[in-house]
């Protein structure tokens, strides 16, 4: 459980450094991916595995792709190439891939003979059933107050993200600009 | 669960991130590092909330977690979409060069 510990703390904080110190947003990115996942697995070793889940489902999965969305969207990672020389990157890549493919040819060949089926009742059954139970009883009231906030900021963001029509450049191309005024009051 | 993890071990990782998240505010110009610093500081928060939880054998850390992730999700939005509102006014994201508060 240490050895674990240690490797998933070392993973996490390896790569939050480098979510800050790496130039490339895009690379920061998908480092804060890795420092997610990390996180989630400590998670899980702390007794917390709904947290863990959710911390995947919601911080690696959403929160993060709205983040490369805008990366991208404002085409931000120009220096992509400025890393490795690409020639020793796409090598390295296909060196992983074929180690990847060794360990599973590996394990076929292994033929690992399945013992007695685990019957699925000794599942750990974690506290996802718990929480859920907290959440509609005590916590109900903070719950609901939490939809109310995903709501506002969701009509935030449709009120921002529309803008005024933008006076510089040539006309977009949602261009009835009078009405959108009238449209966000 | 064998050999649990010291609870002062999970404060220092804690710590740490949320060193790192202060530092990545403080150093980068880019305002969407400085988001995603600020991502790390929530989740340094969490991972505290995660590990007292665990020591105090109580749910609620966890439920607490459950509502700073939610507004983690709606800042992160939020954020986002002022940012490419800024992007679309500025033609830039880096936050020295933003000095107006009326575009």
């Amino acid at each position: 459980m240490i050895p674990l510990f240690a490797l998933f703390g070392s993973v996490l904080i390896a790569s939050a450094l480098l979510v800050i110190l790496h130039k490339n947003p895009v690379t920061s990115a998908l480092f804060l991916v890795l420092a997610f996942c990390s996180l989630a697995g400590i998670y899980v070793m702390l007794g917390a595995e709904f947290v863990g889940m959710v911390q995947v489902i919601v911080y690696a999965g959403a929160i993060m792709v709205l983040f490369l969305f805008v990366i991208m969207y404002l085409n931000l990672g120009r220096d992509v190439e400025s890393g490795l020389p690409t020639q020793l990157r796409r090598g390295l890549g296909w060196v992983m891939g074929a180690v990847l493919l060794g360990e599973g040819v590996a394990l076929m060949a292994r033929r690992v003979v399945p013992g007695p089926v685990p019957s699925a009742a000794p599942m750990v059954q974690g506290n996802t059933q718990a929480i859920g139970v907290a959440l509609y009883t005590r916590y109900l009231f903070p719950f609901e107050i939490t939809s109310m906030l995903l709501l506002v900021a969701m009509i935030g963001v449709i009120v921002i993200g529309k803008g005024r029509a933008a006076p510089a450049s040539p006309p977009p191309d949602d261009a009835p600009a009078p009405r959108l005024s009238g449209g966000a009051r | 669960m064998n050999a649990a993890i010291p609870l002062s071990w999970s404060l220092a990782l804690s710590a740490v991130l949320f060193v790192i998240g202060v530092v990545g505010v403080l150093v980068r110009r880019n305002a969407l590092v400085i988001f995603m610093s600020i991502e790390l500081m929530l989740n340094a928060a969490n991972l505290a909330f995660v590990a007292f939880a665990r020591e105090m054998h109580s749910l609620d850390g966890q439920i607490f977690v459950f509502f700073v992730m939610t507004v983690a999700a709606a800042e992160v939005a939020v954020g986002l979409a002022i940012i490419v509102n800024l992007f679309r006014l500025r033609e830039t994201v880096f936050v020295d060069e933003v000095n107006l508060l009326k575009g």
